[in-house]
């Protein structure tokens, strides 16, 4: 019974009922486990799904919410959608290039040393809590000048640069060396085979990647708590002041006392689910797409 | 591939040497400079969070690590960390605890045991779990599991079990460590399981019909194949799985109601380092006490730290040793 190995205790045909037993029990627990980790799932998109959907109409999306004296049943979460789709945006538009062309220095130029050194820079860039990101771009952007979109775009490109780098080094790798030798042995000079050959036949993998991190951090609460929560009910779409987000708006909305604001929290968690899952579908199509066209290029 | 614009033309262009060198020379410095911000960002994170905290590092030093405190009254302010240490330890250990065996099934099922029908939708929705935001799971957390637990869970632990100070007086409303627990349970839980489905899957075939052929049961071919030739990456999946719940904030601040002090009892509330900086996000009373929590974000940052450079070091150590063991093993 040694973890190092098969003993020939365990293999010996002794007592084969009791190890049939003992087969059949830990297969239903697998089939078990693989149970609950399913109806986690249906459980929370269940619940959400029947919750939100009795409160999901235009005015959720149209309206502002309203406050104090004029507060009326007619109120929505307008400003909280304009502000997550700029925030997203700008986090992507600042991610994206950064994380393009550090992926094309570790696989296309960079010696394996500081190849070495930056990808575990990225590994622990992506392991550093969002939280903490959050309080960091409040040290650096917040201190002094007040909130802004602009902050919280800055702590969501934070945690998408890892991601995009990291998908693209992967597709990196799939383009065929004898593609980069071909364009090379024709004189075509490196930066341009980098640029024209190789960075081309990776967009499929490139959007994929950049895709299921916009869905990762259209989500994000963390980061934004302390960079672009403190916000008025009007619907802006200036950076430079601080925004609303839906995931913003819901964790507050859940801790309200009134029970319509937890009515409006359920309906905009509807929102953002069924936009996660509608990326996270379409990346993994583009990725299967994306695989076939690699392979048979080959 | 006709995009890749390889057209004789392109390929006849002449290229004197000082334009190849300039092109292959800003490209390489342009990236570069991109590889380097990426790498600086992470040393400026770490200035930045200790040079925030540094007026409550000078002020409290290392005692505020272990100090059970949060006393933001102006004039006798004190602060820190005690409590939430113990709360994070508690909630990241025992939801660790409880989603280890889980995702081990689960990867199990998924490499082993599906069948081929099942093993791809399955799959897809342990991943879509770990897509789903933390926010929406701390939505469900307070108004669906948190009553549930409150209700049936936590007064049928107490009566079987009460004994056990940790299954003490049931909490009234929802909100307690032990909801917190379940939470993170269920977001770690298929993190983990992804992993170790790879892991498995890795494992080579030979090995494992070799075991079947040996006449082991499935099981048996698992634990004396599959789990010794898995296990380094398997501590690696469990060390990121537990830095995930160690660093989660936002579902936690949730569920877990808050709270200065140590108890024994699950079913009360408290609060993690994480879920107090969150709770926090609407003002501080005094500078001191947004510098400490800033040294709340420093201590789970040097813990995200040690978490993610101890995994990449297992990860490495495992993939050297075991080349030299399967080497060793062809040889025998």
């Amino acid at each position: 019974m040694s973890a190092h190995g098969i003993t020939q205790a365990d293999v010996r045909a002794v007592n084969l009922p009791r190890r049939r037993v003992v087969n059949r029990t830990m297969e239903l627990l697998a089939w078990l486990a693989a149970l609950v980790a399913v109806a986690f799932l249906f459980l929370i998109v269940w619940s959400v799904a029947r919750k939100g959907a009795s409160q999901l109409n235009l005015d959720l999306l149209t309206k502002t919410p309203s406050v104090g004296f004029f507060a009326s049943g007619k109120s929505g979460i307008a400003n909280a959608f304009a502000g997550s789709l700029v925030i997203v945006a700008l986090a992507t538009a600042m991610a994206l290039p950064v994380g393009i062309l550090v992926a094309i220095y570790l696989s296309e130029f960079a010696p394996a040393a500081i190849r070495n050194t930056v990808s575990i820079a990225l590994d622990v860039l992506n392991g550093i809590p969002a939280i903490v990101i959050g309080i960091f771009v409040y040290g650096l952007l917040v201190l002094g000048h007040g909130q802004s979109g602009l902050a919280g775009a800055f702590a969501l490109a934070c945690i998408m640069l890892p991601l995009v780098a990291r998908a693209t080094m992967e597709v990196l790798a799939l383009v065929p060396s004898s593609l980069r030798e071909a364009s090379l042995g024709l004189g075509v000079p490196r930066w341009r085979t980098t640029l024209s050959i190789v960075l081309p036949q990776t967009i499929g993998g490139v959007v994929t990647g950049t895709v299921l991190a916009v869905a990762r951090v259209a989500g994000e609460t963390a980061p934004l708590l302390f960079t672009s929560s403190i916000v008025g009910s009007k619907v802006s779409w200036n950076p430079l002041h601080a925004l609303q987000t839906i995931p913003v708006a819901i964790f507050e909305l859940s801790d309200s006392a009134d029970p319509a604001d937890h009515a409006r929290a359920w309906a905009a968690a509807l929102v953002l689910l069924l936009f996660i899952l509608a990326t996270s579908l379409a990346a993994r199509w583009l990725a299967t797409r994306q695989r076939r066209r690699l392979s048979t290029s080959r | 591939m006709s995009s890749a614009e390889l057209t004789p033309e392109v390929a006849r262009r002449p290229f004197t040497g000082r334009r190849v060198r300039f092109g292959d020379l800003s490209l390489q410095v342009v990236a570069g400079l991109a590889a380097a911000g990426a790498t600086v960002l992470v040393a400026l994170i770490a200035w930045k969070i200790v040079d925030g905290a540094s007026p409550s590092i000078s002020k409290f030093g290392l005692h505020f690590i272990t100090r059970v405190a949060w006393n933001p009254v102006v004039g006798r302010e004190v602060f820190g960390a005690g409590s939430f240490l113990f709360g994070t330890a508690v909630t990241s250990l025992v939801a660790l605890a409880l989603a280890t065996p889980l995702a081990i099934g689960v990867a199990l099922f998924l490499s082993e045991l599906a069948p081929r029908f099942l093993r791809g939708p399955v799959t897809s929705l342990v991943e879509t779990l770990a897509a789903v935001p933390s926010v929406v799971i701390g939505l469900w957390g307070i108004y669906v599991l948190g009553p549930i637990l409150a209700r049936h869970v936590e007064p049928a632990l107490h009566d079987a079990l009460g004994f056990l100070p940790i299954f003490g007086t049931p909490s009234s409303a929802g909100p307690s460590i032990f909801t917190a627990i379940v939470v993170l349970t269920m977001m770690i839980l298929p993190i983990v399981a992804s992993i170790m489905r790879e892991l498995f899957i890795s494992v080579p075939r030979e090995l494992k019909e070799g075991a079947l052929a040996l006449g082991t049961t499935r099981w048996e071919m698992v634990r004396g194949v599959v789990f010794p030739y898995a296990r380094g990456g398997m501590a690696a999946a469990l060390i990121l799985g537990l830095g995930r719940a160690v660093g989660e904030a936002i579902a936690v601040t949730q569920v877990i109601g808050g709270g200065v002090g140590i108890h024994a009892n699950l079913f009360n509330t408290g609060d993690t380092l994480a879920s107090k900086i969150a709770a926090s996000y609407q003002g501080a009373a005094t500078n001191l006490e947004i510098h400490s929590l800033i040294y709340l974000a420093l201590i789970l940052l040097v813990f995200s730290l040690v978490a993610n450079l101890s995994a990449q070091w297992v990860v490495r150590r495992v993939a050297r040793r075991q080349g030299i063991g399967l080497n060793r093993g062809g040889l025998g």
